[in-house]
């Protein structure tokens, strides 16, 4: 028997194989998807009544607050990205399989972003009334939340790959995320400030853009390099 | 002639314990590799550095007489590892499980419902991976590991959890395996009845 002659499939193969799978994980445990997204709604609904609901205050806080509790949400769904394929050893699977580790890794954070970040985004305008945004200001919202939050899954997935083979990693997790993901927070909670003070707005969507593009080219490589030092 | 899959001077240090030093072997299509040892000797950590996921001390594993860290992807697409944790998803099913593993590696042309038969898993096909039993669920990595239809096949433990019909059958597709060209490296405790060229490491 030779070595195999046929053709590998293609990368994009395994990042759709990966991300379905994932997904489809998702979909027969809704609890994961739910749990992040409760989270969001809690912190956001408790605000407003700790402090009072006077109008100006709202309005003042409301950005810094949806984006607080988004980036904690975030955070906090992390810690599952690799945690239970490193149980069952389907992490080591990955591992030995013939599609560069890099793509998996991109093809697993995408899914848990549309599993726990993308849902934050699309709550996000029910949660932002409640803090008397106008509809165009929601719509800056949705979009900072949006970058936000891919900036967020693909930086977490570097700090979830370090803390995997750890138990009880999420505050290393943490720890590890929070100084790179900060400049993602002030940047949206500003952006959206702004926009409610009918100032410019745009350099901060593209700087989240940047961060973005910044985020999806090197993140992936720093993951695949995470998870093979820490299945050591 | 250089061997398929060969390694000179290993050395692995795990914390404090060294657990094998200046270790070689050598394998050539057809023929078994048995890693024997006490538990804790070392069986696994042989295994996975084989599989490039260990960094060693010292020396290096070949393939085709080319060091594996340099051809990494093409080694794995000639591998299959049969794992202690079978790496399936126990809230998918059978045919969900397997057919992720199918994507990421090139399509062998294999008769799926012959290798079901086979391994008298086809009426579970349906069923959640979590409600079957130990046994059932190691059957099923051996599917994959059929599936795949690759020439190196690496097996950690083969028989644990299976009965005596499946130990059988681990020994009767391995002896196939290795009589169409085939290689295997198989970490195990009892005694293993497979007539092919058989090399032994001790650890």
């Amino acid at each position: 028997m030779d070595s195999p002659t046929q053709e590998q499939p293609g990368i994009f193969a395994g990042f759709i194989a990966i991300t379905r799978r994932d997904l489809l994980l998702a979909w027969k445990r809704p609890g994961d998807v739910l749990n992040p997204l409760f989270f969001f709604a809690m912190v956001c609904t408790l605000f407003p009544l700790a402090v009072g609901p006077s109008p100006e205050q709202l309005t003042f806080s409301g950005p810094g607050v949806l984006w607080v509790a988004a980036l904690l949400a975030t955070l906090l769904s992390l810690n599952s990205l690799f945690m239970s394929d490193h149980e069952d050893g389907s992490l080591d699977q990955l591992l030995v399989s013939p599609q560069p580790l890099p793509v998996l890794a991109l093809g697993k954070t995408f899914a848990h972003w549309i599993i726990s970040g993308f849902p934050l985004v699309l709550i996000s305008p029910l949660l932002a009334i409640m803090y008397r945004m106008s509809m165009d200001i929601v719509g800056v919202l949705m979009l900072t939340l949006l970058l936000g939050t891919i900036c967020l899954s693909l930086l977490g997935s570097i700090g979830a790959a370090l803390t995997v083979g750890l138990h009880r990693g999420t505050a290393l997790l943490s720890l590890l995320i929070l100084p790179l993901a900060m400049p993602v927070m002030l940047l949206g909670a500003n952006t959206v400030s702004l926009a409610a003070g009918n100032e410019g707005y745009a350099t901060g969507i593209w700087a989240l853009g940047a961060y973005v593009v910044g985020a999806i080219s090197l993140a992936p490589y720093a993951t695949a390099a995470a998870l093979r030092i820490s299945n050591e | 002639m250089t061997a398929k899959l060969s390694a000179n001077d290993l050395t692995l240090i795990r914390g404090e314990s060294c657990l094998f030093q200046g270790l070689e072997f050598a394998l050539n299509p057809g023929e078994l590799l048995i890693l024997e040892g006490q538990n804790g000797s070392g069986k696994t950590s042989l295994m996975r550095a084989i599989a490039g996921m260990l960094s060693l001390e010292t020396g290096e594993i070949f393939w085709n007489g080319e060091p594996v860290s340099r051809q990494r992807q093409e080694f794995h697409g000639s591998l299959v590892w049969l794992a202690h944790r079978t790496g399936l998803k126990g809230d998918l099913t059978l045919v969900e499980n397997l057919r992720f593993e199918g994507c990421l590696r090139r399509q062998a042309k294999v008769d799926k419902a012959a290798i079901y038969e086979r391994l008298a898993i086809s009426r579970l096909k349906r069923l959640p991976l979590r409600s079957l039993s130990a046994g059932q669920q190691r059957r099923v990595a051996l599917a994959r590991m059929l599936m795949a239809d690759v020439p190196l096949w690496l097996m950690d433990e083969p028989f644990t959890n299976l009965d005596r019909e499946g130990r059988q059958l681990v020994m009767d597709l391995t002896e196939e395996h290795l009589a169409k060209g085939g290689m295997c490296v198989m970490a195990a405790h009892q005694d293993v009845e497979i007539n092919a060229t058989i090399r032994k490491v001790r650890l």
